[in-house]
């Protein structure tokens, strides 16, 4: 398909139309400009549904949902990715949900993303996602870009940093990193501070490509070619700095306000999962420790391996009761090594038990983001996943590589 | 001789049928007599404890309730093993219940997925003593069809 074409969005809900979010569904779709459409199926096949795909849901329009997700895979619906969505809370249709994720991933290469709603869920909640599931259909021939040509910068404009990298013939040759204070402002910082390591001034640039939270906003800025959510660029940037573009991976990013985990085949993401319950699964937690343990960020890995978080009880499900279990565990006498391998402990656990089940862990597992600097995160994840983790080199400026490489196939010649 | 699940997966009756005919049933009450028997663990009626429905999560997601997870975390490594499976649909709750209708729906449509025989057979209802045989038929035919030893299933 080309890239302006409308992606058609194969919309398997039990019901988004009774719970107040439908509007907001049709919102995002046109945003990133792509259309709902109900697969249409034989309502004769609703009455045996159940028994044909295997799960006998009591709910009808569960086994609606798997009728028009076998719609989607037996090709009678054409479309190019496919939005599960259902009811946060009901248990019959999280069964149902994971399954028929699972089915489509397994029986069909069409891109597909799954999240349940709440009366609240807003058009805004669900933009990245949205925007990476057109984006895998719509420019495939984008990401199966393997290699860095020309003079690219990439800006990655976080929640908690801006990273910024100038690449020449797949090598980076500058780059910058600083807190995101002012989104405009820190973009400058950082991207200055690349363009001067790398000895090279801004009209130079060929191709510049954004991420992150203040992409839009960056990206107008600097007037961008490529203006990318991070799930994507992400998975990109990591597969590349690992050099792992072909076959299979597992890409887990651990963001300063949330997580990803996605699932890569050639570089392409497949399925993915964004979030977690709260900060207590970010960066952020990790932050707050290494202030509350009173060393810097970058110390606190280092102190991390070298405790055992088996002596501390702590749960960061809640980024408050985590640090409240945090000051506990201080006071009753435990040591800042043991506090600190908790806190990565408690950041990978959160991130297995809310994440990890939504994706197939695939090897190699390719840790990136600035939380995989710290030593004790890698570490804990590891040995609860009982994998090896790769980190690869400049894993911190994933976003920042991943846009300069995606950006340098707006290089004409 | 192969290793066959039963669904429900604690019925004392398909447990039995599937030992007269040589196999080793999978079954519920196994894994539950493990359980409780094992030492050092202290979490009453079952020892059941909170790492239970984590292991769960290999076979429902983090927001399917823990009592799914839990009851799953025992099942679903059951189904991982089996080498063919009896499914009994509408059953009484007597003849066996997991107790839980999402892990039921669960149970079932795993135990469909993995490629292996399965019979799937309706319990028989009212008096009719025909359909009792009926059903009681059906399952020995299908036990006495699976392989009677190791090199026999591989072939």
């Amino acid at each position: 398909m080309s890239e302006k074409s409308v992606v058609k969005v194969a919309l398997v809900s039990c019901g988004s139309e009774y719970a107040g979010v439908h509007k907001e569904l049709e919102s995002v779709a046109k945003s990133v400009d792509a259309k709902l459409v109900f697969p249409e199926i034989d309502v004769s096949s609703l009455d045996n549904i159940g028994r044909d795909f295997g799960i006998e849901a009591a709910s009808p329009d569960l086994r609606l949902m798997m009728a028009r997700a076998r719609a989607v895979v037996e090709g009678m619906a054409d479309v190019d990715g496919v939005f599960i969505t259902s009811c946060f809370r009901c248990a019959e249709a999280a069964i149902v949900r994971n399954e028929l994720r699972r089915y489509i991933h397994k029986y069909s290469d069409i891109p597909v993303i799954s999240y349940s709603f709440t009366e609240r869920t807003t058009a805004a909640t669900l933009m990245t996602r949205m925007e990476a599931l057109t984006t895998i259909a719509r420019r495939k021939h984008l990401l199966a870009r393997e290699h860095q040509t020309g003079l690219t910068a990439g800006i990655d404009s976080g929640s908690t940093t801006t990273k910024a990298v100038v690449m020449k013939d797949d090598r980076i040759i500058g780059s910058g990193w600083v807190p995101t204070i002012k989104v405009i402002e820190s973009a400058t910082e950082a991207f200055s501070r690349a363009l001067e390591e790398a000895g090279v001034k801004q009209e130079d640039i060929q191709a510049i490509g954004t991420t992150g939270y203040g992409r839009f906003l960056v990206g107008e800025h600097f007037k961008a070619k490529l203006v990318q959510e991070e799930i994507t660029v992400n998975s990109k940037g990591a597969v590349y700095l690992a050099n792992k573009q072909k076959g299979p991976a597992t890409v887990i990013d651990i963001g300063g306000m949330d997580n990803k985990a996605i699932s890569v085949e050639d570089g392409i993401p497949g399925m993915f999962t964004m979030g977690g319950i709260c900060a207590g699964a970010s960066g952020r937690f990790l932050d707050m420790t290494a202030k509350r343990l009173g060393v810097d960020i970058t110390e606190l890995g280092a102190l991390a391996v070298k405790g055992m978080q088996e002596n501390v009880e702590m749960n960061s499900y809640c980024i408050v009761f985590g640090i409240q279990s945090l000051v506990n565990s201080l006071a009753k006498g435990s040591t800042p090594e043991d506090v600190a391998a908790a806190a990565c402990y408690s950041v990978v656990e959160q991130i297995f038990e809310q994440q990890l089940q939504e994706v197939d862990v695939r090897e190699p597992l390719i840790l990136v983001g600035g939380s995989s600097l710290i030593e004790g995160v890698p570490k804990a994840l590891s040995k609860l996943l009982k994998i090896e983790v790769l980190v690869p080199p400049n894993s911190h400026l994933i976003g920042a590589v991943g846009s300069a490489l995606l950006a340098s196939g707006f290089v004409e010649g | 001789m192969v290793k066959v699940i039963i669904y429900p997966t604690n019925s004392l009756i398909l447990s039995d049928l599937v030992e007269r005919f040589g196999h080793q049933p999978i079954a519920m009450m196994e894994k539950i007599k493990e359980k409780i028997s094992t030492v050092s663990v202290d979490s009453p009626p079952l020892n059941i404890t909170a790492e239970d429905p984590k292991m769960g999560l290999k076979y429902a997601a983090v927001e399917v309730p823990a009592g799914v997870r839990g009851r799953m975390a025992i099942v679903g490594p059951m189904i991982d093993d089996a080498q063919a499976g009896i499914i009994v649909n509408e059953s009484p709750m007597a003849f066996g219940c997991m107790g839980c209708a999402r892990t039921n729906e669960l149970t079932k449509y795993l135990i469909r997925q993995r490629d292996m025989p399965v019979l799937e057979v309706d319990y028989p209802r009212g008096d009719n003593e025909e359909e009792a045989k009926e059903f009681v038929y059906k399952i020995a035919e299908f036990l006495k069809s699976l392989p009677k030893d190791e090199e026999e299933g591989k072939a």
